[in-house]
């Protein structure tokens, strides 16, 4: 275990500071994240992130599954966005496969990736606020994810490894009361969103812990390869589902916050912006949603119906087939990437027209992100890390994959 | 929707600005130029890297300011055996390009491109742990992911999918 040993990835300097070992079991680096601070005082120096932790070899892995067999493993990259990572991996696929996407399955991408949104964000928010010291908020952000993931269960039989996005459409029409349910929580959930912020946004001390803490530029977010939220909160306008869109979104009607100060509180105010956005996506998804198909017309791809199977010689037989031997996807290669929670998430695929993907690549937003961390900390306090980390939003399963 | 063939053709692709301009900087940094699924690729010679990085990122036709991605693929056993591929896009143009670098097995290396933007820094780390291949003039080229005394570079195809036993 060498990556345990203090490793000399920091030496002291001089006599004057110390190096301070933060995590990687520290309850506020949200998993396994491990940093080394070198500290005059309570003064930080030097910060550098040391991560791979929970490095499962997820783009090893792929290489010897079958296309349709990937998906599942997305869901396991970035935990609190399954359907965001499903997105992202079968988009890519169909550009590959020059496969058109029925509306209706669009749409119903749109919605679930929405409600993911929104569930990412209220476990950031909790966590977040519990780091810095808010606990009540976790107990409130917590009450309506559950929600969301009691919607997630109804549709897709899993709360948080739903891999409910498949390579030609969606695995399966939404049970009866579904759009129902979503209708109500969409209904109330903009009035949570106020209680959350009565607890934070005029709060004394979340203003002196947030305000000011943590900045981060422009122009380092970008030398950095910052994105999303992080990005956004230091006044660059930019949103992969507005400005490059895909499934759909150009048919939706949103607002992308942008702020200004680059600090935390910068950011938990897109942040929370963007609950209320996405909660508008919502209902705007939910009112227009078209009728039709919710897969592609691809015998060779997409899995026939159980009923079709029972009764159609031909249908069973593909069934068969894309079971044991896969489908084969024209030889080149894509990079998709789509706006998630924490930024660009992008999947490179290259295909060597077999069944299997030559190689899948996942570009993960929090790794870039992770990246401006000594920018934001270093000659601030020990106390501001935390801050700063949970204003990234991080994920580990995402960064080491 | 049936896929458009691949366009491979140097004088088809000119009018592309980012190709426009690299070919009038130094015409043999192109080895080759891709359009395929509306995706632009070029495949740049080696030693112009980074040249060709600073150009698109400075030139106000390209504006290629922030870097998405770099990753690597093996092509084991063909020679030139390693692809490291540079994924650029532009805020302002809201477009993206491809940057191939092509490196034979033997001793792959090529320049950091850490000096054109600071956030390629963990992306090389990466593709060094990974695949093992060297970024010269990188300040800290270290693994990454795996553990420091690790054996090999497990993305190589040469690698098994369950490790040595």
């Amino acid at each position: 275990m060498a990556h345990m040993t203090a490793t000399p990835v920091l030496e002291p300097g001089q006599d004057r500071t110390m190096i301070l070992n933060m995590g990687p079991q520290h309850p506020s680096t949200h998993g396994v994240l491990r940093v080394l601070l070198e500290i005059d005082g309570e003064t930080i120096v030097r910060i550098m992130p040391d991560i791979g932790f929970l490095h499962t070899g997820i783009e090893k892995t792929c290489e010897a599954k079958f296309y349709q067999q990937v998906v599942p493993l997305t869901d396991r990259i970035d935990y609190l966005c399954p359907m965001t990572n499903n997105l992202c991996y079968v988009l890519a696929v169909e550009k590959l496969l020059g496969l058109e996407i029925p509306p209706k399955a669009q749409w119903m991408r749109v919605l679930m990736n929405e409600l993911t949104r929104i569930n990412s964000h209220l476990v950031w928010l909790g966590t977040h606020a519990m780091d810095i010291g808010a606990l009540t908020v976790f107990l409130y952000c917590f009450r309506e994810r559950e929600e969301v993931l009691k919607l997630f269960d109804a549709i897709s039989g899993q709360r948080m490894m739903t891999s409910y996005f498949r390579v030609g459409g969606v695995a399966l029409e939404p049970p009866l009361d579904f759009f129902d349910r979503v209708r109500k929580f969409a209904g109330y959930f903009s009035s949570k969103i106020d209680e959350y912020e009565n607890l934070l946004t005029g709060n004394p001390i979340w203003m002196m812990r947030t305000k000011g803490v943590a900045r981060l530029s422009a122009e380092d977010g970008i030398a950095l390869g910052a994105s999303g939220p992080t990005l956004r909160g230091s006044g660059v306008d930019f949103d992969l589902r507005r400005d490059m869109p895909y499934s759909s979104y150009e048919k939706f009607q949103f607002k992308v916050p942008v702020k200004q100060e680059g600090d935390v509180f910068a950011r938990y105010m897109c942040r929370v912006a963007e609950l209320r956005e996405s909660n508008k996506i919502v209902q705007q998804a939910l009112d227009g949603m078209p009728e039709g198909p919710i897969k592609a017309d691809a015998p060779g791809v997409v899995l026939p119906d159980r009923e079709k199977m029972k009764t159609q010689m031909e249908a069973l037989i593909y069934h068969f087939k894309i079971i044991t031997e896969g489908f084969a996807v024209p030889a080149g290669e894509v990079y998709q990437a789509v706006e998630s929670p924490r930024g660009e998430m992008g999947y490179y695929i290259v295909s060597d027209g077999t069944a299997k993907p030559y190689r899948v690549h996942m570009r993960a937003a929090c790794l870039a992100n992770l990246q401006t961390l000594p920018k934001m900390c270093e000659g601030r306090l020990i106390a501001d890390v935390v801050a700063a980390i949970g204003s990234i939003d991080i994920v580990l399963g995402e960064i080491d994959r | 929707m049936a896929l458009a063939p691949a366009i491979t053709d140097v004088e088809q692709l000119k009018g592309h600005p980012a190709v426009a301009r690299l070919l009038a900087w130094n015409p043999a940094a192109v080895e080759g130029v891709k359009f395929d699924r509306d995706e632009m690729t070029i495949t740049v010679e080696r030693s112009n890297i980074r040249g060709a990085c600073a150009l698109l990122r400075e030139d106000p036709a390209c504006d290629f300011r922030f870097l998405s991605d770099i990753t690597c693929v093996d092509w084991f056993p063909a020679e030139p055996r390693f692809e490291v591929i540079y994924h650029l896009l532009s805020i302002s143009k809201k477009e993206r390009l491809r940057l191939k670098v092509r490196l034979d097995g033997e001793s792959p290396a090529v320049e950091s491109l850490t000096p054109v933007w600071a956030g390629a820094n963990y992306f090389e780390r990466e593709v060094f742990d990974l695949f093992g291949v060297r970024f010269t003039g990188h300040p800290y080229l270290r693994r990454l992911l795996m553990p420091e005394d690790w054996q090999g570079h497990p993305l190589r195809k040469d690698y098994p999918v369950e490790g040595y036993r």
